[in-house]
């Protein structure tokens, strides 16, 4: 597949958000808020940066990625299905009974899923362990792992900060998508990150800050890896919690849900101005 | 010995762990995807063995099971077989969530094995004690969970872990037990071994408790009772159909091990003859209990996990045996 450039990527991650959008209406809810959050980051990992081939989902040499924040399933499923790893009509089962796909995703059950997740913290340490078997066998493959912001409270993810550090995996990249809410508010009022970028760089990890809707700075950020020599690798991703609609961007309460008639024709008519 | 490296004289009349320690670096020669993980207790845990032989194939993650499990679990994920090592109370609490999620639910190739289970950090206490680990597992769906009785065994089950395609938890003491086993006994998984024929009483048990159990069926004997006496070492998939001979044949069961009664052994057995072949189940095992601290001898003893304590329930199963009966 031709790698695709930054204006193209923003137009699919529109198209994107509107399959999304139609998903979690079909499915009775869904996990937008992190989803959309999310959904620039996806689409550049998948139409451009990530060595892949759905054709060959399994390939030894492939890149790794990890949606260690299992709930952006509402936007990682989609991102599978426009790739080419299955049809997009199998996206109307979503939550549905025997359906592949729900909330949190099934590496078992999604061709191109290289782990389950759904319980945060997971991600980043299985992550470090495929990392280092990877150049335990000489591959150049690396391995992406999106975690949510909220999602780094997890003990287990400064375990593995630690360790992929002394393990010298720059072959290990951690994206946080910082939309800075998490379920129960602000994440400021819950349990507030900062100094995030210190928190990384005192582990020993190379460290990028960029807006992570915007798809010139996502991809820029990608195209340097790693951010230092022989070190893992952490973009910490700003970024606005339902980007795309605009009458939940930003907004806790919209973790989960389903839009209204008149909020999804006002999100579409947003989306399709961006196509 | 078949398959292994390993000489009858190392294994005999060593500690599990130092067995154990052995036995990884016999399947490290022969497996070259297999790696070994560890967390701080690469030493204690006799994998410094394989970590001297094989310092490529050995990771360190320091004090961080969860991380190490969920290791593992990448690792597998990329033709890897890891092998996770940590004390039993670490692998099976500490990192729980990471085995069941990580591991079991995506019925990933990694290798639990756990040393200084049961009670055999005696006097390092119930923090470091494991008798609840066995309960734990049983609940994971994929997961085989095997509890050695001898060295030799130990040495058997490593291989088979290995060769075997799926999640396993090995669970194993740390200090000496004496061997029940003689050289040309074939491990299988899932098929227990019948240690002594016996037509009243049947004693099932496993790890540590197998040699006691072995001593009750002698006791037993002098006082001209049969006991059958069965080496439950796989405690999942469970062997049902030599549970189900010993209670259609025997009549009455005892269960004998070094964890809780609660999720143990006991209740796995109890499970299938309630189901298959009703018939009394006396567990010994810890009565739903911290075991204090103390040294190992006096602990057994002070919980009952003694030939003694199996030659009295033997005796009680067969009475409600017979009052059934009458």
């Amino acid at each position: 597949m031709r790698k695709l450039g930054a204006q193209e990527l923003s137009v699919k991650a529109s198209k994107l958000r509107m399959m999304a959008i139609d998903m979690i209406d079909k499915a009775g809810g869904g996990h937008i808020g992190g989803s959309f959050s999310a959904m620039d980051i996806l689409t550049a990992l998948y139409f451009n940066v990530l060595d892949i081939d759905p054709r060959d989902p399994n390939k030894r040499d492939r890149d790794r990625f990890i949606l260690s924040a299992g709930h952006k399933a509402a936007a990682y499923v989609p991102v599978l299905a426009e790739r080419g790893y299955f049809a997009v009509e199998l996206l109307d089962t979503f939550n549905q009974l025997d359906s592949p796909f729900a909330m949190h995703p099934d590496m078992n059950k999604i061709p191109g899923c290289d782990m389950s997740t759904g319980s945060l913290g997971h991600g980043l340490p299985v992550a470090a362990g495929m990392a280092l078997a990877l150049r335990m066998d000489n591959l150049s493959s690396r391995v992406f792992v999106l975690m949510g912001d909220g999602e780094i409270h997890e003990g287990t993810v400064w375990e593995a900060a630690m360790g992929a550090a002394h393990f010298g995996l720059e072959n290990l990249i951690a994206i946080v998508d910082y939309n800075k809410c998490t379920m129960d508010g602000p994440i400021d009022s819950v349990m507030p990150l900062e100094p995030i970028e210190e928190k990384w760089r005192s582990f020993g990890w190379g460290v990028r800050r960029i807006d992570g809707n915007d798809m010139q700075q996502i991809l820029e950020a990608f195209s340097r890896l790693p951010e230092l020599d022989g070190r893992p690798t952490v973009v910490i991703a700003d970024t606005v919690k339902g980007k795309g609609v605009p009458s939940i961007e930003g907004d806790y309460h919209w973790h989960y849900g389903r839009l209204s008639d008149m909020q999804r024709r006002e999100a579409e008519a947003t989306l399709r101005r961006g196509m | 010995m078949a398959g292994t490296s390993l000489s009858m004289k190392d294994i005999e009349n060593s500690s599990i762990r130092d067995v154990f320690g052995r036995a990884l670096v016999s399947i490290g020669e022969r497996v070259p995807e297999v790696v070994l993980l560890g967390a701080d207790a690469i030493g204690s845990t006799r994998g410094a063995l394989f970590a001297k032989q094989f310092p490529e194939r050995t990771f360190n993650f320091g004090i961080a099971e969860q991380e190490m499990v969920a290791a593992a679990a990448g690792f597998a994920t990329c033709g890897k077989i890891p092998i996770a090592t940590a004390y039993a109370f670490l692998l099976s609490m500490r990192a729980c969530e990471q085995v069941r999620t990580d591991i079991c639910y995506p019925n990933l190739n990694v290798k639990l094995m756990a040393t200084h289970a049961g009670i055999s950090m005696a006097t390092g206490g119930t923090t470091h004690h494991a008798t609840e680990d066995i309960a734990i597992m049983r609940s994971f769906a994929n997961l085989t969970i095997i509890v050695p009785a001898d060295a030799l065994e130990t040495v058997k089950a490593v291989e088979v872990a290995v060769e075997h395609s799926g999640p396993v938890y090995l669970r194993m003491g740390r200090g000496e037990i004496p061997n029940v086993h003689s050289r040309d006994y074939e491990f299988v998984i899932g098929r227990s071994t019948c240690m002594r024929a016996g037509g009243d009483v049947s004693v099932i048990a496993c790890g540590t408790m197998v040699a006691e159990a072995i001593a009750a069926a002698d006791s037993l004997e002098k006082e001209g009772i049969d006991a059958r006496v069965v080496n439950m070492h796989t405690i999942k998939p469970l062997d049902q159909e030599a549970v189900i001979a010993a209670a259609l044949e025997t009549g009455a069961i005892v269960t004998a091990e070094e964890h809780n009664i609660v999720g143990g052994l006991g209740e796995a057995v109890a499970g299938v003859v309630s189901e298959h072949a009703p018939a009394p189940v006396i567990r010994v095992g810890v009565r739903d209990c911290y075991c204090g601290i103390g040294p190992e001898d006096g602990l057994r003893r002070k919980l009952g996990l003694t030939s003694e304590s199996i030659v009295s329930a033997a005796k009680r199963a067969m009475s409600l045996k017979s009052s059934r009966n009458r």
